[in-house]
This record gives structure tokens, C-alpha cells and sequence, in this order.
């Protein structure tokens, strides 16, 4: 029962890729079209005839329809075309550069959020209302009360600057150019995690099941790793999904401030520069990415909670 | 002197004690909602929390009214000075001479506006979703959570983006697209906790019962998510504040002359080391107002949730 | 038991947590051999520059490692030459190629390719006269046929470049872009020999050697190019004739040149390599900059000028910049339709002096003309309001309001657009405000984003007063005059008067300087007196520059060729005694002092100072006409 459960689930998941995909190319593609200005807009105007041979050269002169089915036989084949902003490249080849970046910074920020959120939560549910409850949860409320584009330029100039410790910014792979941005990434995330955690856990510290397990005498490790941890996850799983999808796709804030060549600012730059190509290219591999994500949610969701996995038999 | 006190206890009948009971002051019975507030303002985070917010809310409403000076006045003898009474600006002033002080609770206005109004929208549209998804199950919960995915799968800031670009910048649409977006992870966690509760007891007694669906949604299973939707909502006004404050650094935010704390703070954040008081003060208030709605938050779950006993 | 010994170990692991997040960096204290963190109490000096007879340094003063790093704003969009725009790209692409004609360090245009030129008396016509031993990065000879190529290949509408627009003097090139004729007829040809160029205009285009110094008309080598198609300006491909080849392209994080042994005057390039990063915040820019991690940045930020100024007063660098900036008014609608004193009103009305001291900082000087001064010697056309008190500015345009039918009873409401940017947001600011106090008009703001803003503003259907202003590529003011033609492609302004198209006209064919800049001032004073542009202040360039390094000069165009500069030794703190080895011809030369910025720290090398003016050597008999450089080069 249960591995059929499973199974269909994605199965109908894998097949449910494909209308998704289709929806997002579609809305994405008209939606872009449809914003004034173009790509090719300069603080003079060209000439018109320069005008006519930038848009023979990407087809922008072909009737939209024309367009939107050249693009999708072009996506079909995973080629994102030509960027209309950055001339030399390819969007496969920008995001095949930009992706690994944001996602080992993404990915890192979210491990980290993850276990520290997790721990204080739990440190501060066991001491509900206590003063050590207040003040953990104090300071990890720090994270969501303070913008990244605050923290960001603080850390650089304390850290960086008038320390002397790290690099500025820039990115090469090294652990000193990565840590402040990932812990700047992380810092929401904590404070969220930490909060859903220990909200989740004091729930379920009160439930009758924790009460009988407590009652049998179990040691408290025990109970609290045991029995109660995975329903206190439940929540905080459903957060880290879409969460962990975006972070991996690269921070807007983060990457302009750090200059990290990731995937972040080739959201809003495509958008804002009409570099049409660049756009769908990374918004079609940004639902990809949500998919996968929603998908391994979707799992451990079941794997944590049965009552779902019976449910969804129906 | 009195008859009926002079009669030795022994002596009495069940009529008197029953006209003794009917004489004594009715026992108020307290509702679950009278228990919770009783809880709340036993939380003193809370409390504390909530004169704050009340104070913030009253400075930003009235104090642009009785200020000196608008917030666009430019005071050209006093351009980016630092806080100080001769010169009037408690705060200081930006590179324009502008008064930090009645720029922050003017902002506060446009921030707290945003923060409710999109908040409200991404609640009532998520909760009826979520609801009505995991209460039903089966293909129409399918269908619903694949509108979502299909939703969700569209980049936030690109969608926003794109329809600041294309509709303008008008904050209306800054509430509409933030709301309109938010209500998705509502959805997704009221149908996830929907999908609990739908098969413990009180529900199956209430359906055994013959409560039409309706009723049971409201009546049932709505009260019980509260919990977790409130603990959801103090996370979103927060979270809307400084997506609206994210808007600001890409330049789409809220446009001048009105500001927000988000679009101060991230001008104060480019002045950092130059003319700190251009961060510090609306970031004071940016935070302290973020913290209150948490607390507040956080009191009010743990005063609504009826297992919570510690 | 159990159960507190459970809470108090996860205490501890809470408590480590916590505590060791911040201890992270301090742990890393890498010595590497990157200098992470240059303090500002413990900024390095570079020893005194001493110079040789020649100008050049002298090699015990410079640095071991001749590696330039330099910050550069946007990430180009391409480095193929006819295809790039912008002024990052620019930068990088003057150090890979080089034109017919060349900028020198001081901005002045001097041979480049070309040895010499010929200009024939109507001003149609140019002959270039290519040095013979010019060679590509790969060896192989360069010749004028190249140019003929690339000038071809930069209008074929294949091509689709974006900049080819400046080209359109050249004869046939608007048909040759429409695709109406083959790219064969452009007016561009070998005259007699693989090393004689001849080029025909349409018209006489005053900037046209200045032109042929910019990315557009760069040669790029046939072969390369067929061979690898649109991917030629990758790294590894990538064939120039300048000073440096193109190692390497990291897209946003780095491009790197080396030195091209085979550039012409190799032997004068110090440099061995140079890094160009694109950084898009300035302010991060600033922070690389501070660390160390970048000798010479793009821009400064504005907020943070004044703090660099009293902090960084060595590095900062300030210097006119050939730009101005101005509002416009869209004279198609109302209220500015045939309405000249309304727009006087409100030019009248603006303290630029406030704007330039208190809301730009930068050091801008306050502008009531179009043409920034300083470009070419030119001295732009003042009004006679300049000289007036602002009180007397205020007064008078109160009264030229009230003229116009406006009072607080019936208020003028206006609109200034502007696209996102910190500094056009300020100054919009201070316009209305400053409106607002004097005049009592209210001016809302519209902030568009860039692309939108464009638009409008080349549509001229929405816009009313707008964010204009321009910067030249050319040292001549005639590049700014010319945006004002009738039906200009630049001209957002609707503007149009015949009087001031006729004097452009003749401008073009006017040979002698001094009777040009009349004409131009002319032009100049026909444009102000019909208030067509609220002018607010001419630009400067500003920018953090390293101490050490040296061959630079500030100049109007803004053009830094990294082939002249060098690093100077760091002082070191021990001896702070001159360098020791010191020969007595070379003490001869200038000594340099320490404060920045250096005025003539380094000469052109004696041939490239200017074309043989005296040569008559032309086979048509068409007279020289005067240069329009080399008198007075440096």
C-alpha cells in the first residue's frame, strides 16, 4: 500500500510536468511581450533601418504566434537561445555558470538554516516562557527584522572593511568570499524555521501520544527525538520546499550586494533589460527547479505524516 | 431583623435554598475567546508588544499631522545633518534636507497600510482555498493544488516585476500583486493541516451528527486552524513589509514622494557609514514594529491553542 | 535525570551554535598572499615617482608585478567592436584594438593605424595612410583592406549592430543598412595600394577622425571572423591589433587582457596584464576598492562622496567630463507649446548652485548652456541670467509666471520623468521642491523603469518635462548641438527651428577653427534663447584610483588606455629614502609630488605626437585643409 502510494505519486507528478511547463512557457512569453519597451532600446533612438535588422536577426519580426512556436520547439530541444542583453552568450551557457553558484550558496544557506533553526526552536520549546525561551527566540527574530540589504553592507563593513577578515565581495569558490553571503541568505530563513519549529513543537509536546510515551516512562531524549520530532517537522517541511527553490535560484539582494554572478539577478535584470530569451530561460528552469522541490515535499510530507500517504489513495 | 435569617439551617427547606441560589449574582460563563484574551494578557511580550504597536500606530497617524514641516519639505540649509535640536530635526535629514522623523511616520503609514491590506487579501483568498481543497480530497483537491503548483511554479519577483512594467507603478497594484501571490503558502498549509483534522474524531462525530459541510468548515474546522494560520499570518506581515521593502531596492517599490520603511532603510543602507541616522532611525522602527507583530503573534497562538496547558 | 541532562547538553549545542556563527571569520585568518583588508590607518605609500628624459619611469621605481585592476561598472554586453555599446565595453575594447586614428593619455587624437590623413577641401572626403609593419595578435599582417572589411562588416545588416548608427556618414551606408545596396557599395575603398585607405561622406561630419578612434570602426580579422562566425570574441578566439589580447572571460566576474607582444609599441606597454571587473552596485565597487582587491573604479557613488572626500582624499580622483545634464521640455504639448517665457519661468527658478553643492556633491559645475566647457577650447554660450543673484532668477521668474497666466489661483501642475536611478531621483527632488517654494507650481514625480522610460520619451505622447542630458564620445561640441537637429533621432524635444539647422549646415563645411566655434556658439545661443532645455550642470568623472598607479591623466573624454600606465613600488615603511639607484640623466627629469592628480606624469613616445602636418604629399591636388587636431598636441 504504501509503495504504491508512492509510486503514483510521482508518476502523477512526472506527468503533471508538462502542462505545468506549458502554462508557465506561455503566461511567461505573452506576459514579457507585453511590457513596453523592447530589448533594444538605447538613450538615442536608432535609426530605423538598424531597428528593422536587430529584429530580422531574433525574429522579432515575425508574427507573435510564429514566435511563441519557434520558442517552444527551441525549448523542447533545451535550447534557450541566444541572449538578447548579453551578445556573446548563450542563455544554456549563462545559466549553465550562474546555476551551480546560487545553488551552492542557496543550498548552504538552507542546511544551515535548517539545523540551526531546528535546534533553537526545540531549545526554545523546551523552555517555553522561560527567559532563556525569550532570548533565543529574541535574537533569532533578528533575522526577519533586519532586510538582507541591511545586513549585507553591515557585515561587509564590519567583516571586510574595518576587520580585515574577509574579502569584500566577488566570488571564486573559496570559503571566505561564500560565508557572508550564505550566512546572510541563512538569517531569515533561521528565524522562520526556528519560529514554525518550536510553534510545531510545543503542539505536539501536548498531544496524548507524547503524554503516553512521557507516561511509559521513555527517557526524554527519547521522546523528543523519537516521537516527537518528526510531526514538529511536518510544518517546517512544507516551508523548506518553496523556500529551499528559491533560495537556490539565487538572491536578488545577496548577489547584487556580494557581486556573486549567480542566477538571481538575471531574473530581474532580464525583466528589466527585455532580454526576452534570458527571461523564459531562466523562468522555465525556475519551474523545473519548483517542481522537483514541490515533488520531495510532497514525499517526505507523506514519509513523516501516514495519515496523508492513506489519504491520498483515494 | 429578618425571618428568613433567623431560621436555623437545619430548619430549611429546598424552596429557600432555591430562592437563596436564584438571589445570588448570575456566574458569567466565559467563553473560549474570553480564556484566550484572559491567556494573552497573562503573556507579557505580548502586552508590551501591543502598546508598542499601539503607540507606533498612533505616532504614524497623528504625527504628520501636528510636524512642523511636511515630508517633502527640503530644507537646504540643513542637508544630510546629523540629528540635533537647534536645528529642529530630531532625526536629522537626508541628502535633500528632508526631516528624517516625519519621513519615517509617513512611511510608517505606507508600510503598515501594505502590510495589512495584502496580508488580509492573501488570508481570505488562502484559507477558503486551502479549506474547501483539503476538506473535499480527492480530484477536487488535485485540481486545486495543481492550480497552485501550476501558480507556484511562476517566480514571484518575475510576476511582480512584470506587472509593475506593464500596468505601471501604482501601490494599489503593489497590494494586489504581493496579496495575490502570498495566498498560495496559506492554501498550501490550511490544506495540509485540513488534511489532519479531517480524519479525527470530533469531525467524524460531527459528520455521524449529519452537520452539512458548510457548517463543518466554519464551524469546525476553520476555529481549529487558527493556530497555525495565526502563527502564518504573524509571519506574512512581516514577511509583506519587507517584500515591499525588496521592491524598494529593485526600484519598484512605493515611488516618491511617498516612501515606506523599506524604501528609507534602503537608502539609509547605501549611507551606512556617511550618515548612519538615515538608517538607524527608520530601521528602529522598521524592526521594533516586525518584533511586535511577532510577539503578538506568538502570544495569541499560544493563547488560542486549546492544548497548550503550560 | 534524564530529562535535565538532555536540556543541558542541548543547551550547550544551542549556546555553541550561537556563539560560533560570528567566531567563524575570525578562525579564518588566511594567508593566502591575498591582502584581505587594507585598513585605512594602514594604507600603503608608493614610493616617488622619478621619470626618465622621455617621460617614461624610471625601472627602479616600478612595481615587480605590472598587473592593472580595474573596476568597470556593467558587464559588457559583447566584445565584438561592432556590435558593443556602451562605456564598459568601451574600456576593453580600446585596450584589444586600435583604430585608424587613436586617443592619446590626454585625450587628444593622434595616428593610430593610420600614419597620416588627408582631408579634401569640401570635407567629403578622407584618405588614410596606414603604417606598414602592423600586424594581428596571431601575426598576421594588417593591412587597409582590413579596414575596408570591417567597416563593411559593421553596416551589414547581418551583422544587426546596435552602434552602427554612428556610421551613417559615410556614403551609402543608410542604403547599405536597409539592405538596398550590397555592402560592396559602401563608400569606403582601397585607393592604390594595400595601405591607402579612402573614405567618402555623405556630408561633412566635424567629428569624423574622432570617429574613426571609436569601438565601431575598429578592424577585426577576416579569417577569425569566418571562422568561428558570432563566437570570434570569446576568449581564445579573439584576434585584435591592440595593445593587449583577450585571455580570458569568467561572464560577470572577470575579464582578463595580456600584454600583445606584437602591438606596435610594445615596448612602451609596462603593463603585463589587466583584469576588468564588472561590478553593478558602486558602492561594492568601493568596498573591492578599499579592500585592495581593485586599483582604479568606475564610478564613486554619490552618497558616499563626501566621506571619500575627507577619508580618501588621495584616491578620489575629479575631473570634467564631456557631459551635460539637463531636463527637457516636450515642446509638442502643453503647457510648452509656443510658450517660451512659461519655460524661461522655470529655468529661471532653479538654484543650481544648491543642487551642485548639497544634492550631487560631486563637484559639477552649475551649467545655464548646453556644451559643457572644456571641450576642444570651446567656450560655451552663457545667458546673461547667469551673472544674476538667484534672488533676482526667482524674482523674475515669478513675474514671467504670472505672465503666462499662472497664480496660486490657478496653479501649473507638471510632471518630471525620470528613469530609477538614486541621482536622478535627488535632483528631480530638488527641481520641484524648488518649483514648488518659488513658484508654487506642483511638479509630481514619475519614476519609470528604464526601458518605459525610453520609450515615452522617443514617443514624446506622455512626456512633459523629462530627464535628458548627454554625454559625447567626441571632443567637439558639435556632437551636442547636432541632437537638436529638425528630426534629429536624439531630438526628444519636438524641436525645430531652421535658423539653427542652417547654421549646423555650416558649420560642417567650415574649415577655419575660430569662424566654426562662432558658428557653433551661434547655434549654441539660437538653442538657449529658445528654452528648449533646462540646463542644470555640466558632468565630471570621479573615481577611486590607487596611488600607485601612474600614466594615467584625466581628461574630458574620460578615455583611460591602460597600455600607459604602470605600478609604482609600494614605499616601504622601513626606508622612506628616494630609490637609490638613480642614474644623473634620469634625475634631470620632473620629480613627481605624492598628491594626486598627476599632470603630465607620462609623454607620448615622440612619434605618435601628432600627424606630419608638413607633408604634402597627396595625389589629387585637393588643398590640406587645417587638421582638426594635431596644433597644440601634447
Amino acid at each position: 500500500m504504501r509503495q504504491e502510494g508512492l509510486l503514483q505519486l510521482a508518476a502523477s507528478r512526472l506527468i503533471g510536468l508538462v502542462p505545468t511547463l506549458l502554462v508557465l512557457i506561455t503566461i511567461s512569453f505573452f506576459l514579457i511581450r507585453l511590457a513596453p519597451g523592447g530589448p533594444f532600446d538605447a538613450e538615442m533612438a536608432a535609426p530605423p533601418e538598424i531597428r528593422a535588422n536587430l529584429e530580422a536577426k531574433y525574429h522579432l519580426d515575425e508574427p507573435l504566434l510564429a514566435q511563441y512556436f519557434r520558442y517552444l520547439g527551441e525549448v523542447i530541444a533545451f535550447d534557450f537561445g541566444p541572449s538578447f542583453q548579453y551578445k556573446d552568450w548563450t542563455v544554456n551557457e549563462l545559466i549553465a555558470r550562474g546555476f551551480p553558484i546560487s545553488a551552492t550558496i542557496g543550498g548552504l544557506a538552507m542546511l544551515l538554516a535548517f539545523f540551526a533553526g531546528v535546534l533553537i526552536g526545540v531549545f526554545a520549546a523546551l523552555r517555553q516562557n522561560t527567559a532563556s525561551d525569550y532570548t533565543v527566540m529574541g535574537i533569532a527574530m533578528l533575522g526577519i527584522s533586519i532586510p538582507n540589504f541591511v545586513v549585507a553592507p553591515l557585515l561587509i563593513l564590519v567583516l571586510a572593511i574595518y576587520g580585515g577578515w574577509l574579502p569584500a565581495s566577488g566570488w571564486d569558490w573559496t570559503w571566505q568570499r561564500g560565508i557572508m553571503p550564505v550566512v546572510t541568505l541563512a538569517l531569515p530563513a533561521i528565524a522562520y524555521i526556528a519560529r514554525l519549529t518550536r510553534g510545531s513543537m510545543i503542539e505536539v509536546l501536548h498531544s496524548n501520544y507524547i503524554r503516553t510515551a512521557r507516561a511509559k516512562g521513555l527517557p526524554e531524549r527519547t521522546v523528543i527525538l523519537r516521537h516527537a520530532l518528526k510531526p514538529t517537522l511536518l510544518p517546517v517541511i512544507s516551508y523548506m520546499g518553496p523556500a529551499t527553490a528559491a533560495l537556490i535560484t539565487g538572491s536578488v539582494v545577496v548577489e547584487r550586494i556580494y557581486s556573486i554572478p549567480g542566477l538571481g539577478s538575471y531574473f530581474v535584470q532580464g525583466a528589466l533589460n527585455r532580454d526576452y530569451t534570458l527571461v523564459m530561460g531562466v523562468v522555465v528552469f525556475y519551474g523545473m527547479i519548483i517542481i522537483l522541490f514541490n515533488f520531495i515535499v510532497d514525499l517526505l510530507y507523506a514519509w513523516l505524516n501516514p495519515r496523508i500517504r492513506y489519504d491520498e489513495g483515494e | 431583623m429578618n425571618d428568613n435569617v433567623e431560621k436555623r439551617r437545619s430548619e430549611r427547606t429546598v424552596d429557600d435554598v432555591f430562592a437563596e441560589a436564584m438571589a445570588e449574582p448570575d456566574i458569567r460563563g466565559r467563553s473560549l475567546w474570553m480564556d484566550a484574551w484572559h491567556r494573552l494578557l497573562k503573556n507579557r511580550a505580548a502586552v508590551v508588544s501591543g502598546v508598542l504597536m499601539i503607540l507606533i500606530v498612533l505616532a504614524v497617524i497623528v504625527g504628520p499631522m501636528v510636524a512642523p514641516w511636511a515630508g517633502d519639505f527640503t530644507d537646504w540649509d540643513n542637508t544630510s545633518s546629523p540629528p540635533s535640536l537647534e536645528t529642529g530635526h530630531l532625526f536629522g535629514t537626508d541628502a535633500v534636507g528632508r526631516d528624517i522623523l516625519v519621513r519615517t511616520l509617513e512611511g510608517g503609514r505606507i508600510s503598515l497600510l501594505v502590510g495589512l491590506v495584502a496580508t488580509l487579501v492573501s488570508l481570505v483568498i488562502g484559507i477558503s482555498y486551502g479549506a474547501i481543497a483539503g476538506y473535499y480530497g480527492g480530484m477536487t483537491d488535485r485540481i486545486m493544488m495543481r492550480v497552485v503548483d501550476i501558480i507556484y511554479a511562476l517566480p514571484f519577483m518575475f510576476f511582480v516585476i512584470l506587472l509593475m512594467v506593464v500596468f505601471g507603478r501604482h501601490i494599489i497594484l503593489i497590494f494586489v500583486a504581493i496579496g495575490a501571490v502570498n495566498w498560495l503558502d496559506m492554501a498550501r498549509i490550511v490544506r495540509g493541516q485540513t488534511l489532519s483534522l479531517k480524519n479525527t474524531e470530533f469531525i467524524e462525530a460531527a459528520r455521524a451528527c449529519g452537520v452539512d459541510h458548510r457548517s463543518i468548515i466554519l464551524r469546525h474546522i476553520v476555529p481549529n486552524l487558527l493556530g497555525v494560520v495565526i502563527v502564518y499570518v504573524t509571519l506574512t506581515i512581516p514577511q509583506v513589509i519587507l517584500v515591499e521593502s525588496f521592491l524598494s531596492f529593485i526600484g519598484l517599490g512605493v515611488q516618491e514622494p511617498m516612501s515606506s520603511w523599506g524604501a528609507l532603510v534602503n537608502n539609509g543602507a547605501q549611507d551606512m557609514e556617511s550618515a548612519p541616522w538615515t538608517l538607524v532611525f527608520p530601521a528602529v522602527f522598521l524592526t521594533v514594529t516586525l518584533y511586535c507583530f511577532n510577539y503578538i503573534g506568538d502570544g495569541m497562538r499560544d493563547a488560542l491553542d486549546p492544548k497548550d496547558r503550560a | 535525570m534524564n530529562r535535565y541532562l538532555f536540556m543541558r547538553r542541548l543547551t550547550a549545542c544551542v549556546a555553541v551554535l550561537m556563539l560560533a556563527l560570528p567566531l567563524i571569520p575570525l578562525g579564518g585568518c588566511s594567508d593566502e598572499g591575498l591582502d584581505f583588508g587594507v585598513r585605512p590607518e594602514n594604507r600603503a605609500r608608493p614610493v616617488e615617482l622619478v621619470l626618465l628624459e622621455n617621460g617614461r619611469p624610471d625601472p627602479s621605481v616600478l612595481a615587480e608585478e605590472q598587473v592593472v585592476r580595474r573596476g568597470n561598472g556593467e558587464e559588457p554586453a559583447t566584445l565584438d567592436p561592432h556590435r558593443a555599446d556602451g562605456v564598459p565595453a568601451a574600456h576593453i575594447l580600446r585596450d584589444l584594438f586600435e583604430g585608424l586614428t587613436t586617443i592619446s593619455s590626454s585625450g587628444q587624437i593622434v595616428p593610430g593605424a593610420a600614419l597620416r590623413w588627408n582631408i579634401s577641401r569640401d570635407a567629403r572626403t578622407y584618405t588614410f595612410y596606414l603604417r606598414r609593419d602592423l600586424s594581428w595578435s596571431n601575426g598576421e599582417p594588417l593591412s587597409a583592406s582590413d579596414f575596408v572589411y570591417s567597416l563593411r562588416r559593421a553596416l551589414d545588416p547581418d551583422t544587426a549592430s546596435a552602434s552602427a548608427a554612428a556610421l551613417l556618414p559615410i556614403a551609402n551606408a543608410r542604403e547599405v543598412l536597409a539592405g538596398e545596396l550590397p555592402i560592396e557599395d559602401l563608400g569606403v575603398a582601397l585607393l592604390d595600394d594595400e595601405f591607402t585607405l579612402q573614405i567618402t561622406l555623405t556630408g561633412p561630419t566635424p567629428y569624423f577622425l574622432g570617429l574613426m578612434a571609436s569601438p565601431v570602426a575598429y578592424p577585426v580579422n577576416r579569417r577569425n571572423v569566418e571562422a568561428f562566425g558570432e563566437l570570434f570574441s570569446k576568449p581564445g578566439n579573439l584576434v585584435s591589433n591592440g595593445a593587449f589580447t583577450l585571455n580570458e572571460w569568467v561572464p560577470r566576474t572577470r575579464i582578463v587582457l595580456e600584454k600583445n607582444p606584437l602591438f606596435r609599441e610594445a615596448g612602451d606597454t609596462l603593463v603585463e596584464r589587466v583584469f576588468y571587473i564588472p561590478v553593478e552596485e558602486a558602492s561594492a565597487e568601493v568596498n573591492r576598492f578599499r579592500v585592495g582587491e581593485l586599483d582604479w573604479t568606475s564610478e564613486v557613488p554619490s552618497n558616499q562622496f563626501a566621506w571619500l572626500q575627507k577619508n580618501y582624499p588621495d584616491e578620489l580622483v575629479i575631473s570634467p567630463w564631456t557631459g551635460s545634464y539637463f531636463l527637457g521640455f516636450n515642446l509638442t504639448r502643453e503647457p510648452f507649446v509656443n510658450n517660451p517665457s512659461l519655460r524661461m519661468a522655470l529655468i529661471l527658478a532653479i538654484d543650481r548652485e544648491i543642487i551642485t553643492d548639497k544634492v550631487t556633491r560631486f563637484g559639477e559645475r552649475p551649467s545655464y548652456s548646453l556644451v559643457p566647457p572644456g571641450i576642444d577650447g570651446y567656450v560655451p554660450f552663457t545667458p546673461e541670467y547667469a551673472d544674476w543673484t538667484q534672488d533676482e532668477r526667482n524674482h523674475e521668474a515669478r513675474r514671467l509666471l504670472e505672465q503666462a497666466g499662472y497664480s496660486d489661483a490657478n496653479p501649473l501642475h507638471l510632471e518630471i520623468r525620470y528613469n530609477t536611478s538614486g541621482n536622478h531621483k535627488k535632483i528631480a527632488l530638488a527641481v520641484a521642491s524648488m518649483w514648488k517654494q518659488v513658484l508654487g507650481v506642483s511638479a509630481s514625480l514619475v519614476n519609470e523603469e528604464y526601458r518605459v522610460f525610453l520609450q515615452n520619451r522617443q514617443q514624446k505622447i506622455v512626456t512633459r518635462v523629462f530627464r535628458a542630458g548627454w554625454i559625447s564620445d567626441y571632443n567637439d561640441p558639435y556632437s551636442f548641438l547636432e541632437l537638436f537637429r529638425t528630426g534629429h533621432r536624439g531630438n526628444d524635444y519636438g524641436y525645430s527651428n531652421s535658423t539653427f539647422d542652417a547654421l549646423l549646415d555650416e558649420v560642417g563645411t567650415e574649415r577655419v577653427r575660430a569662424r566654426r566655434e562662432r558658428l557653433m556658439f551661434e547655434a549654441e545661443r539660437v538653442l538657449m534663447t529658445d528654452n528648449v532645455i533646462i540646463p542644470i550642470y555640466s558632468y565630471v568623472s570621479k573615481r577611486l584610483v590607487n596611488p600607485h598607479l601612474r600614466g594615467w591623466q584625466p581628461n574630458v573624454l574620460d578615455h583611460h588606455p591602460t597600455r600607459f600606465m604602470y605600478l609604482l613600488r609600494t614605499r616601504d615603511t622601513a626606508s622612506s629614502a628616494p630609490p637609490s639607484t638613480v642614474d644623473a640623466v634620469s634625475q634631470a627629469a620632473s620629480v613627481e609630488a605624492e598628491a594626486l592628480p598627476p599632470p603630465e606624469s607620462i609623454l607620448p613616445p615622440p612619434e605618435t605626437a601628432g600627424p606630419q602636418a608638413d607633408e604634402v604629399d597627396d595625389e589629387d591636388s585637393s588643398e590640406r585643409i587645417e587638421q582638426e587636431t594635431g596644433e597644440g598636441g601634447s
